[in-house]
């Protein structure tokens, strides 16, 4: 991009702001006849460079080298897939580096998503929408879409032209090229998405070659395709009218959260903004007659990926990008002026009030729920145990009587291997008088095979006269070999004796 | 957007009450499109699934399921159940379990016992075959709801012998319980004898020297019971009888009688009826796939 120190002060001033004409042009009409649907008014963002912008090429590079490359990540697992990253939803487990998580595991996901709720929330309470601005996908995506339609079609003035002038051949091939672009894009965005549910290296040979399932082509048509309209063509129209956070962020503010904002005083004086004019040239003869710093470039303007003008204050479609402070940075350095015109502040410095308190209830309370959470998933997920007993009695028929008078009970034993060896069981019952006959036919060592589960019918036989009551509490252990270094696993059921 | 500085904000140009209006924010036209999508998304999806009613009818669509039945191919128009029943038939976990049944079918009754996830495979299909066929008589979990009805076959006590063989063998030609009534031939105080030693046998409180006398009819020629129930009183399984020595009682309900009077009159009951039971032959009925899984779960059932 051209140097906005040389380019942008002198370069800018013979632009309009685009944003305003149709708006004028609407109410022209509305003169008669209201319009009640407005078309889009294309948005063409001026580049910028500063450290937000340095800043959030590196969180897009990091965030697009971890998408793309994830899938491609090869694990060594003793059974299963080897892929590092691997949604096996066919095979029911989610491969996770080193952890594998079972169906019986499904409420770390209600935690993790509790992590993710109260992240937002203490993020957005302490510093606003920071997620919009540096993480959000689809700021993301169209980043690198508007950045591929500068690479093609040039810079904002360059754009505007092209998007003025009658189709011919040399806008037909820069537009067609453009969108050639971001349908790879996007292409590259889908195909990556759907190797995350399946073995990458044979998935997109499958793939290639028609022999991947049917959901395969679905999604990654589906996301080929929203990525395509949303980062393409939608873009901030999809933070504006559709992101439900974008709706909902405003009540987690206070008057302490960080926002992109404008110094109105020091910007306005008293007398409001003026261009760099005779006169008007230096601070002094500015504050002289009351003008304020702001010479009214619209560099912040252009190159709003919004459309919006931060001067007006906070508004529903700032998604605190930033790209506004590092463009009046840039401006304020070629003047030799102090930077922060534009700055993050808050609703309280805004009205004149202290530097923003970070150490506020809410965000604590937002912390300490958040750390609760975390800690709770970790627990949970260290303690993950290396296979599943279960214990259900038989209920129908509840008892038996053998021929030598003593009552049976049926049981059925589901057992699954969470773990990637051999492993051998032998099953004990603790709590039944003794005398009390643990029978699993010739299942009395069983081995599973990693990640394998099995179902065992048993039956416990007891001689009535051993104990009084009805329902006796027993403990079916199931205890693995002495050199597996497991636990045993215990589960609790129940013995019952008919009346006599 | 917002407001412009030095633009007026449009309105609708309604004014109520003489100056109260309404602006104009309008809706983006892409929004107006996407409600016309969903317009042609209704006419496509009339199209192609059943819709709309027309008197006792509807329209069907031109989507189309097709499924066994009858061993005949069923094309019908796009239902739920059609889909259901196309599933069952040919889905992929249908498949997965019929390739599965073909390893089970194949192997020997004692691969299957000795392989716990054939065992369980087993115990699953045979868990509803049992349930359409024979739980009708010996109750869901093969252990009917009182005694006296017919046989249980969870306990370890078998009329017609419980190794595989005989079990299949009773699955596939069926059996007829007989013992004759003994009530005209021997008399009350007969029948009273002879089921106090028969108590006896299974180790019930009794009366001695009826018991001695009943033993009399049982072992001789009066009442011949020795024939089906051999002299030790265990039972011939070749005619089904009943081993009397033992804790487990078939027909008469010596177990929940409460008294000794009363578990008397059940043994004599029996004795006096006889005992007419029939079980019905599955071959020709159940596939020999079938009545093999029915046999590995009938014997795992078993003690």
């Amino acid at each position: 991009m051209p140097d906005p120190r040389g380019v942008a002060p002198t370069g800018l001033k013979h632009e309009e702001h685009d944003r305003p004409v149709t708006v004028e042009t609407t109410m022209q009409q509305a003169d008669s006849q209201p319009q009640l649907y407005a078309a889009r008014t294309a948005i063409h963002p001026r580049s910028v460079n500063g450290r937000f912008r340095r800043l959030k090429w590196a969180v897009l590079i990091v965030a697009y080298g971890v998408y793309f490359l994830l899938p491609w990540l090869r694990w060594e697992r003793g059974v299963g897939a080897n892929q590092a990253v691997l949604f096996d939803v066919a095979g029911r487990k989610f491969y996770l580096f080193d952890l594998v998580v079972h169906p019986q595991d499904i409420f770390w996901l209600a935690g993790l998503l509790m992590i993710a709720a109260y992240l937002l929330f203490f993020v957005t309470g302490l510093a606003g929408r920071v997620f919009c601005g540096y993480f959000c996908f689809q700021t993301l995506w169209t980043d690198v879409y508007i950045l591929i339609e500068r690479l093609i079609q040039g810079e904002r003035p360059a754009r505007l032209r092209l998007a003025r002038q009658p189709w011919d051949a040399a806008k037909l091939v820069k537009m067609g090229l453009t969108h050639l672009l971001w349908l790879a894009t996007a292409f590259a965005t889908g195909l990556t998405f759907v190797l995350y549910w399946g073995d990458a290296p044979v998935l997109v040979r499958e793939f290639f070659t028609g022999g991947a399932p049917f959901s395969a082509y679905a999604t990654a048509l589906f996301v080929t395709s929203t990525t395509y309209v949303m980062a393409g063509v939608a873009r901030e129209q999809v933070c504006t009218y559709m992101c439900p956070y974008a709706r909902f962020q405003a009540v987690m503010f206070d008057r302490d959260t960080l926002i992109v904002s404008y110094d109105h005083s020091r910007g306005e004086g008293w007398k409001g903004r003026a261009k760099l004019g005779r006169d008007l040239k230096t601070r002094e003869q500015r504050h002289a007659v009351g003008v304020g710093d702001c010479i009214d470039c619209g560099y912040c303007v252009q190159v709003c990926p919004t459309g919006i003008d931060i001067r007006d204050g906070l508004q529903i479609q700032c998604i605190s990008c930033a790209l506004c402070i590092d463009a009046c940075d840039t401006i304020m350095d070629s003047l030799g002026w102090e930077r922060g015109l534009v700055a993050y502040g808050s609703q309280r410095v805004a009205e004149g009030g202290e530097k923003a308190r970070l150490l506020r209830p809410k965000v604590i309370g937002y912390a300490a729920v958040l750390v609760v959470a975390i800690g709770l998933l970790a627990w949970s997920v260290s303690r993950q145990a290396p296979f599943d007993l279960t214990v259900a009695q038989v209920r129908q028929p509840i008892f038996t009587r053998l021929s030598d008078g003593r009552i049976q009970n049926s049981y059925e034993i589901k057992i699954n291997n969470k773990t990637d060896r051999i492993l051998a069981l032998h099953f004990v019952i603790d709590g039944l008088p003794a005398g009390a006959e643990l029978d699993l036919g010739r299942f009395s060592q069983v081995k599973l095979n990693p990640e394998q589960r099995l179902r065992l019918a048993a039956k416990v036989r007891l001689m009535p006269k051993d104990f009084d009551g009805q329902s006796h509490p027993f403990e079916l252990t199931a205890v693995p070999d002495s050199g597996s270094g497991l636990q045993p696993v215990a589960h609790p059921s129940v013995f019952y004796v008919p009346a006599e | 957007m917002a407001d412009e500085k030095g633009k007026s904000v449009q309105t609708t140009g309604h004014a109520w009450d003489g100056d109260l209006q309404e602006f104009n924010n309008p809706l983006p036209r892409w929004w107006l499109w996407s409600f016309y999508g969903t317009v042609v998304f209704a006419i496509i999806y009339w199209l192609i699934y059943p819709a709309w009613p027309i008197a006792d009818s509807y329209t069907k669509g031109f989507g189309t399921v097709s499924y066994q039945s009858g061993g005949k191919e069923v094309t019908r128009h796009w239902n739920t159940r059609a889909e259901l029943l196309q599933d069952l038939q040919s889905g992929s976990e249908t498949l997965k379990q019929q390739a599965y049944l073909q390893k089970v079918a194949a192997a020997s009754y004692d691969d299957i016992a000795n392989d716990p996830e054939m065992s369980a495979f087993t115990q699953s299909m045979a868990k509803v075959l049992f349930a359409d066929n024979c739980a009708a008589c010996h109750g869901i979990g093969g252990s009917p709801a009182r005694i006296g009805q017919y046989p249980n076959l969870r306990d370890d006590a078998w009329l017609w012998g419980g190794d595989i063989a005989q079990i299949e063998q009773t699955i596939e030609q069926g059996r007829n319980g007989f013992m004759p009534a003994f009530g005209e031939v021997l008399g009350d105080a007969k029948i009273e004898q002879v089921a106090s030693y028969v108590l006896g046998l299974s180790g019930h409180q009794v009366d001695a020297a009826k018991a001695e006398a009943g033993r009399a009819i049982f072992q001789g020629q009066e009442g011949g019971c020795f024939y089906c129930h051999t002299t030790s009183g265990k039972g011939l399984p070749s005619q089904g009888a009943a081993n009397l020595t033992d804790a487990i009682w078939t027909v008469a309900d010596v177990p929940g009688a409460a008294t000794d009077a009363d578990r008397l009159k059940a043994v004599e009951a029996v004795i006096r009826e006889g005992i007419q039971r029939q079980m019905p032959g599955w071959k020709g009925r159940l596939s020999t796939t079938e009545i093999k899984l029915l046999t590995a779960y009938v014997h795992s059932l078993g003690s």
